[in-house]
């Protein structure tokens, strides 16, 4: 399935991309699913996106907790604690 | 309820004379403006750049608008947020909220700044002598957006 991922903030300068369309395996139903298997690109990824790392997860632009489901054309954004206001 | 995302400055006055023009209802305005300053953590911050999540952010701050309308007896509500590049002395944030009683209102104004705060999707990215640098979330900001879920403020 595909899905629209987005990084932001300081995420998107670790990363070196903003976003991208990601083709993956319906297996990969989780928001905690999808983490890992970024994190398996290693690098900086694995930097970034590592358990204990501060992150926050929207998904189709609502707050996610790790176990809120993915699903085919979904629009994920990672992106760290907020610093508005 | 209103909810603008600007890069433009705003003027309170104008803003406050508008969402209350003409209600011989409103009996209080609570505003909160936040302000860009010089200095964080110890270090002179020369300029700030403000980025948002567009799209989310409006639904954000929608949300936590019609929340404190659900648990405040106010009127109208204002919500105004700048984004893009800001200097010190630079307006950020505006917050308005009428209502009949003012204990009601600075309550409702307070808790939308406290969640704002916390679930709106902005992050800045300070520039200092020494670089730019992404502002940390603080802890004191989710303390202070968690007392609203132990207890209604304190107005009958």
């Amino acid at each position: 399935m595909k899905v629209k991922i987005l990084y932001l903030a300081s995420l998107r300068e670790q990363l070196g991309k903003a976003g991208e369309d990601l083709e993956i395996s319906p297996a990969t139903s989780t928001v905690a699913g999808l983490r890992a298997l970024l994190m398996a690109r290693g690098g900086p990824w694995q930097t970034a996106l590592a358990q204990g790392r501060a992150l926050r997860v929207a998904v189709n632009q609502e707050m996610a907790q790790p176990a809120t489901a993915v699903k085919p054309g979904d629009e994920i954004a990672f992106f760290p604690p907020v610093t508005g206001g | 309820m209103a909810v603008h995302i600007q890069t433009k400055d705003f003027d309170a006055g104008a803003e406050i004379a508008a969402l209350r023009r003409g209600n011989p209802k409103i009996g209080a305005v609570a505003s909160f403006i936040g302000v860009c300053r010089d200095a964080n953590d110890g270090t002179a911050v020369t300029k700030m750049t403000l980025e948002h999540y567009p799209g989310m952010t409006e639904k954000a701050l929608e949300k936590i608008v019609a929340e404190a309308k659900a648990r405040w007896d106010v009127m109208e509500v204002l919500v105004v947020h700048r984004v893009g590049e800001l200097k010190p002395t630079d307006q950020i944030v505006l917050v308005v909220v009428t209502g009949a009683h003012r204990g009601e209102a600075f309550a409702a104004c307070e808790f939308i700044m406290d969640y704002l705060k916390t679930r709106a999707p902005f992050w800045k990215k300070e520039e200092t002598p020494q670089g730019a640098r992404w502002v940390e979330a603080r802890g004191s900001d989710d303390e202070a957006a968690e007392r609203w879920n132990s207890s209604k403020a304190d107005v009958a």
